[in-house]
């Protein structure tokens, strides 16, 4: 057995930052490598090194014992490498054949593109390996599985025997993740290799051959995939113990808090990207949206906090319509809001802690007299709320922009837990945390709920979901699929639904 | 029960066809109010379709009875209003099709009744005022396609009409004018492509620096130098007309496609070209590209810089050419000025073209066509105020910026520094 790849000791730094710390992995030919690691442990870093779109400080890249220089992604292109990213690199407007031909495009008369050859080329990848897509067909127009297929048939196209797929799991529903595994075990049987990215331990446990886990820029260490669990793992992803279960009792729900009904909004774009949602949030439960992302619940929320406009449809909170508010307004009225965006919507980037735990109410006393802000009072509630949850910073002058991103969701928190509040309404409220910050936001969602504020939580991640939630709510194209309970839901039956197949259809069809 | 996705979007369709409606019945109304009442019964108006000094074979001219056609065109308007409120069409851009013609053919019957009116001369001037436009859009289209914003084309093309008149009074070859004019305007290009690709220099910014410096420097100059060396240095002369053979010998058409000077054919045959190039060939492939999604590109290996580099420059060797239509091109001498907002006007004609070679050349025409049509009117002593009818391009350019005429879309990253 050869190894295809191995890095050595490569080192990466950012200004105030080390990215990588000489690591070393290997990659076995015909085999799956995990690289697990939490936001910001590097994995990212070290596969656009190796991809060559950034330059390592140290280190050496090997490919079949041979060391290679890489200076672009055209170097390695040529070594046979290719990578499927996280955020998918496909111009939307253009078509899967123009995608895949870009930067190698075969010419008629050296002058016009030959798209017939290309898409004969993609129609024999597509039988070869499984990877079914229309090579006429926009992008745009693709659901975000199959511009998953896409990515790897570009990859493919350029002969690639190395493929890097950095968290290709993120975006996808579980049917479609299950149909992904599919795929890469037809790579495996081709004869491709594959480095597969992710902070999902159960994914790892279910198609790693090797996992090599990465914690702060270092490798923590390898672990044969039979002799580990997800404990295990998330104890070495995360450098202590982990509890991966979040503790709750039952809802005590009682009158509704939030009734939305028939509701319809524009997206900026003006696009209607909800379309006659209608659900209600009672007190002291906590109501979960499921979906995939880009399926209105961006527009949902934007609509609850006032940020768009109603197309149709009513919103009631605590049985008073809002309908042509502000968002300050909807805020007074009781509702706390934790963005999906955390750093555009969430915080001020360039403001100090203090300045940013008043965003809501800098205008009202204490911390306003007239037209002139007191500092005093400011500071002393930046310095109760840092301590009360326990927000990690050497002062409360620094700015927001400065803290890691766990920090700054807890600045948000913070701000919008020391209101009087009925409704929170949060969305993605742990993306892109560390495992010990989720534990944190997670146990201070249930305390709120248990206070009897009602809790509309708009989450991607199944897993959040299934956990937090008392009643599921999935959406799909701007619609409720529909509302179940969560202690009788499954993770299939949601998955089916967050594919707009309600699961009595697929039942009755055999 | 029906879905509330069709529902929805019906109602929004119905929406949409009444206000539609409402408005060519209210267009039909304001044509028979203004200018059916205001037409005399029993006057015809002539439209010349020979052009003096032209080759073309001649013909007679067009004599119509004014106030009937003018009742015609209310009654067009009023039913495609009546039709669109009953049925409703798919395509809106007939309806706006509909009411431009109408009107503008009811305004030239009121305007010049008991007149003659040369139809054929104002197309075939259309044509020629639609050149600096055309030229300054195709700038703006090459550069944007690969998401750099070029605002300072207005700039870019005084510098080049004065480049060029300075280099061919003083060589006496055209050509060297010509060749001066495409170099500037490279050059200017390649200084704005230069502090937005590597400084990352807010990209209007700079267009609006550059138009300042260009103002400044060619007014600068001409006071300076032109106006005491006087024939010396701002007397060119112009690029001849060109005949094609038999083409140009065809009514009407002849004369208003076929004997017009270099920089008109470079244009037309520019306006192909480029279509050609940015649709079917792998360097438009990758303009698109980096216009769309610059990383994309760059993970397959397209170097987005580069690219960015050779098509704002490009671009400049467009508005070169534009530049030089200015001074050697049409009148042979600098003025301050001289290009009075046409390059603003053709970044207006590229969004309205949707960022396409062939759209911004016919958006250039309509604006052409506005531009023409003011001076005709002028001559015709219509009862408005010239400062009114001096308006007409830029009320064109204003009522298309809107939006209300359709809305385009710009490359997904324009104006966007890419950072790797």
């Amino acid at each position: 057995m050869t190894n295809v790849l191995e890095l050595r000791g490569i080192t990466k730094r950012f200004p105030g930052v080390l990215a990588n710390d000489k690591i070393d992995i290997t990659l076995r030919e015909g085999k799956i490598l995990a690289l697990l690691g939490e936001n910001g442990a590097g994995k990212s870093t070290l596969m656009n090194i190796l991809y060559g779109l950034y330059k390592p400080d140290e280190g050496n890249i090997f490919i079949r014992g041979k060391e290679v220089d890489i200076h672009g992604p055209n170097d390695a292109i040529a070594q046979g490498i290719g990578m499927v990213h996280q955020h998918f690199m496909l111009v939307p407007v253009m078509t899967v054949t123009e995608n895949v031909m870009l930067g190698i495009e075969p010419t008629k008369n050296g002058i016009f593109l030959d798209k017939e050859k290309v898409a004969k080329s993609i129609r024999e990848i597509s039988d070869q390996y499984g990877l079914e897509v229309d090579p006429h067909a926009y992008i745009k127009d693709l659901p975000v599985g199959i511009q998953q297929r896409v990515e790897i048939i570009k990859v493919l196209y350029r002969h690639a025997d190395i493929l890097i797929l950095d968290e290709p799991t993120a975006v996808l529903t579980p049917q479609e993740v299950e149909g992904l595994f599919k795929i890469i075990a037809t790579l495996i049987k081709a004869g491709k290799s594959i480095i597969f990215i992710t902070h999902k331990l159960k994914e790892v446990l279910a198609v790693a051959d090797d996992i090599t886990v990465l914690r702060l820029g270092q490798v923590v260490g390898s672990i044969d995939p039979k002799k580990a669990t997800s404990e295990i793992l998330a104890t070495m992803m995360v450098g202590r113990d982990v509890n991966l279960v979040v503790q709750k009792q039952p809802a005590k729900p009682g009158a509704p808090v939030l009734v939305v009904e028939n509701l319809y909004v524009r997206d900026e774009r003006q696009h209607m990207t909800v379309q006659g949602v209608s659900f209600d949030v009672r007190k002291g439960e906590v109501l979960g949206v499921a979906g995939v992302q880009g399926n209105g619940q961006t527009e949902l929320v934007y609509a609850l906090t006032g940020l768009l406009p109603l197309e149709t449809g009513t919103i009631r909170l605590l049985n008073e319509p809002i309908r042509h508010t502000t968002p300050r307004n909807i805020l007074e009225r009781g509702v706390a809001h934790i963005p999906e965006d955390r750093q555009r919507h969430g915080l001020i980037l360039s403001f100090p802690i203090h300045d940013n735990m008043v965003l809501c109410t800098y205008y009202k006393p204490p911390f306003a007299k007239g037209i002139s802000m007191q500092e005093k009072p400011i500071f002393s509630n930046a310095e109760e709320l840092v301590s009360q949850y326990d927000v990690r910073t050497p002062s409360i002058y620094v700015n927001a922009g400065n803290l890691s991103g766990g920090n700054q969701q807890k600045v948000i928190v913070a701000r919008e837990f020391s209101r009087p509040i009925e409704v929170l309404i949060a969305s993605q409220p742990t993306r892109g945390l560390d495992v010990g910050s989720i534990e944190y936001i997670h146990s201070q969602i249930i305390k709120k709920r248990d206070e009897g504020t009602g809790v509309l939580l708009v989450s991607s991640e199944l897993d959040e979901i299934l956990a937090l939630s008392d009643r599921i709510a999935v959406m799909y194209k701007g619609q409720i699929m529909a509302i179940v309970d969560a202690k009788k839901a499954t993770k299939e039956q949601l998955g089916l639904l967050m594919a707009g197949v309600h699961p009595s259809d697929t039942s009755n069809k055999n | 029960m029906q879905n509330p996705n069709t529902l929805i979007s019906s109602a929004i369709e119905r929406r949409k066809r009444i206000s539609y409606g409402f408005v060519l019945l209210a267009v039909g109304l304001f044509i028979y109010l203004l200018f059916g009442l205001n037409t005399q019964a029993g006057v015809s108006t002539t439209f010349g379709l020979n052009l003096a000094g032209s080759q073309a074979l001649k013909v007679s001219d067009l004599v119509v009875p004014a106030l009937p056609v003018v009742y015609a065109m209310a009654l067009i308007v009023v039913f495609a209003g009546a039709y669109q409120l009953a049925r409703g069409v798919r395509n809106t851009s007939w309806l706006i099709g509909i009411l431009a013609f109408t009107f503008v053919v009811s305004f030239l019957m009121w305007a010049a009744q008991d007149k003659s009116f040369n139809l054929t001369g104002m197309l075939s001037s259309s044509l020629v005022r639609a050149t600096p436009i055309a030229l300054a859009a195709l700038c703006g289209v090459i550069s944007e396609r690969s998401a750099v914003i070029n605002i300072g084309i207005e700039g870019i093309m005084l510098m080049s009409a004065q480049a060029a008149v300075i280099a061919a009074s003083l060589t006496g070859n055209l050509y060297i004018g010509l060749f001066a004019a495409l170099f500037i305007g490279g050059l200017v290009a390649a200084l704005h492509a230069y502090l937005v690709i590597r400084f990352k220099v807010d990209q209007v910014v700079s267009g609006v620096a550059i138009n300042i410096f260009g103002t400044g420097v060619t007014s600068f100059i001409s006071s300076r130098f032109l106006q005491s060396a006087g024939a010396n240095l701002n007397n060119s002369g112009t690029f001849p007309i060109i005949s094609i053979p038999v083409l140009s010998k065809i009514p009407v058409l002849g004369p208003v496609l076929f004997e017009n000077n270099l920089v008109i054919y470079l244009t037309i045959l520019l306006v192909i070209v480029m279509h050609i190039m940015l649709f079917y060939t792998p360097w438009g492939l990758r303009t698109r590209a980096v216009g769309e999604h610059p990383k994309a590109a760059d993970t397959l290996g397209v170097n987005v810089y580069l690219t960015r580099y050779v098509n704002v420059i490009l671009g400049g060797v467009i508005a070169g050419l534009g530049g030089a239509y200015f001074t050697i091109g049409s009148v042979g001498r600098f003025d301050e000025i001289m290009t009075s907002g046409k390059g603003f006007i053709g970044l207006a004609a590229m969004i309205f073209g949707n960022w396409n070679p062939i759209g911004a050349y016919t958006s250039s025409l309509i604006f052409g066509f506005a531009d023409s049509l003011q001076v005709k009117l002028q001559i015709l002593r219509v009862p408005i105020p010239s400062e009114f009818l001096l308006m007409a391009p830029y009320i064109v350019t204003m009522i298309i910026l809107t939006g209300v005429v359709g809305r385009a879309t710009p490359p997904a990253a324009d104006g966007e520094a890419y950072e790797k």
